[in-house]
This record gives structure tokens, sequence and C-alpha cells, in this order.
């Protein structure tokens, strides 16, 4: 009964359960946060706005991002991922989300950022339905916690246009 | 005469109890510990809820060594998502985000296309050949929490099996060094 087997068997399994316990508490305190994020986008400038040889469409732009997503984060927050998706929908597709741009934010300080950038990710269409389309764009968020649950939540912007002809 | 003769006997019996008591305990450390090995080869299955994150991609969020709790429900699949899928001819799963979603009219089927966060291009250089995009049927579930390296124990052993029998040695070897 005193052997170091026992004895070690028995410190493993209760530290394990302990640890396992604290990572469920972490992760339950993170609900009493309530945040107030807040985001604008402005779309600068349409660069080109093309068809492809195989009927599809793309289009490539620059845009103003400013957000402040400081209140997301919590004690337990290791990361926040953000990006921003054009969606719109089109007669085949009830709804088209194509990622234009995503980032990390490491720490709270971080948060707070305003950027200015051309799209990451290619905005090219499942056909050639974009011109003159109307679209929405949403910023996306991530939250990684340390340990537990991870949340996600959006802002959704409407009333971004596109143009009418190809450029 | 029969003194000698009984004593040797007396001392032969206790040995033996010994012997075999001690073999016991030894089997019951060595099935335990496959018992353990066992239960994480279920955990980390193919269809289990529980992934090990084996790669790089998706740093700083998830590292070699974290596990990821999955869940899939009939939700439709959006963009940000992360998601673990299989591709047609690889038997690891890949835990990626979903970058882009073009979901059908008609039949709510949906194109998805994802990207490790820390990867420069999207995952079309994985998919099968001229495959473009992932649909429903190869998706396993979405990430939905984790816990930060406790999926290293799985690793080690998958990858260095000599750990296995190593531990299991050095078990089975306190046990017949212990005193009862």
């Amino acid at each position: 009964m005193h052997s170091w087997g026992y004895r070690l068997n028995a410190v493993a399994t209760f530290s394990l359960t302990v640890l396992g316990v604290m990572c469920g508490m972490v992760s339950f305190s993170d609900n009493f946060n309530h945040p107030t994020p807040s985001a604008d986008v402005r779309v600068l400038n349409i660069n080109w706005f093309q068809r492809h040889p195989d009927g599809n469409d793309e289009v490539s732009m620059t845009m103003n991002i400013t957000a402040n997503l400081q209140s997301l984060f919590t004690w337990n927050t290791k990361q926040v991922f953000v990006f921003l998706a054009a969606e719109y929908e089109t007669p085949m597709n009830s709804l088209n989300q194509v990622s234009l741009w995503d980032g990390i934010i490491p720490t709270k300080e971080h948060a707070r950022f305003w950027i200015h950038t051309a799209n990451k990710y290619r905005f090219i269409d499942q056909g050639s339905n974009l011109r003159g389309k109307d679209f929405n764009l949403t910023l996306h968020w991530h939250v990684m916690p340390k340990t537990g649950k991870m949340f996600a939540d959006k802002i959704v912007m409407p009333g971004y246009h596109l143009l009418e002809d190809y450029r | 005469m029969w003194l000698i003769g009984e004593t040797v006997d007396s001392i032969r019996s206790i040995q033996v109890r010994q012997l075999i008591n001690q073999a016991v305990s030894l089997g019951m450390i060595v099935t335990s510990a496959l018992i353990i090995w066992k239960a994480l080869m279920c955990i980390t299955g193919s269809e289990s809820p529980v992934v090990v994150v084996l790669s790089e991609s998706m740093e700083p969020g998830f590292k070699r060594g974290d596990i990821l709790f999955l869940h899939m429900s009939k939700d439709p699949i959006r963009a940000g998502e992360i998601v673990v899928f299989n591709i047609d001819g690889r038997d690891i799963p890949i835990v990626h985000r979903v970058i882009k979603v073009h979901e059908r009219q008609d039949t709510g089927e949906v194109d998805v296309l994802t990207k490790g966060d820390n990867n420069d291009g999207d995952d079309r250089v994985l998919y099968a050949e001229g495959q473009l995009w992932l649909q429903r049927q190869h998706i396993m579930g979405r990430a939905i929490g984790f816990l930060p390296n406790v999926g290293w124990v799985t690793i080690i052993m998958t990858e260095k099996p000599i750990v296995k029998y190593i531990l299991v040695g050095l078990l089975g070897l306190l046990v017949i060094t212990s005193k009862d």
C-alpha cells in the first residue's frame, strides 16, 4: 500500500484531475466578459475588375480597416484571429463568403488598429456575377483561449457596391 | 535429515509464493499500461471527438502537441471556422481554417476553401489532384475547444514506440525491486 508505484499513481491521478478542473474553471470565467467591439471599413479604390478566361470575375481593391477589439481580451485569451470577408448572394449561390484579409492580434494593445491594405486573398466569384453587385463586408473574429472553449462573433457592415462594368 | 528437508521445503514455498505475487503485480502493471495505451489510441482514433495537432501550420494559435475537441453539427459551414478534414488518399486529418464558402441556392451544398493560419497559400496544394474545393463530406468536425500540450504523450508514443517499451520496462522493474 505504500510502495512507490501506488504513491506515484495516486499523485499522478490527483494532479491530472486538479489540472482538468482548473482548466474547466478558467474557461468558464470567460463567460463573464461582455465585449463591445467596433469596426469600420472604407473601400478606397477598386484597383481592377476583370473576368477570367474560365468565366470567373475577379476584383482587387484597397481598403482602410479600423477596429477596436480590446474588449474581447480576457486573462485567458491567447490571441484573436480577425478576418474581413466579403459576403454576397448570386443566382447560383445563396451565400458567398470570400475572405479578403486576415490578421492575428496577439495582445490587447494590438487590438486597436488601423490598416491600409489591398485584399490579401483573391476576391474571385464562382461565375461572373460581380458587376454592379451589392455586398456586405463582415469583420469576423475568433478568440483563441489559453485553454478551453473558443468564441467567435462578427460585425456585419452592409452597403458596399461594385462597379457596373469591368475596368 | 527430515528437519533439513522440512526447512528447505518451507523456504522454497515462501519463495514460490513471493515469486507468484510479484509476477502477478508485474502483470497488472503491464496490463494497465496497455489499457492506458489502448485508451489513448481510442481517444485519438479517426472517427473520434479529439485530435492532436501534428503540424505547425496553425501557429501561434495551435502548437504541435495541443489537443482539439471536435464537434460536428448540421449547422452550415461558414468562413472562419476551424475544421478538421480528410483528403482522399491521405490518412492524417488536417486542421485548418475556412477562408472561402460558396453555398448553392438549390441544394444547400457547399464549396469550401481552407488555409492554415501560418501558411502563405491556401490548401489547394494539399487537396487531391484536380480538386479545387472541399465539400461537406470531407469535413469531420469543427474545433470548439482545446487543451495545450496534453497531446505530446500521444505524439511521442506514436513516433517513438521505444518510449512506450521503456516506460513499461521501468514500471516492471519498480515492481520487482519493491519489497511487497
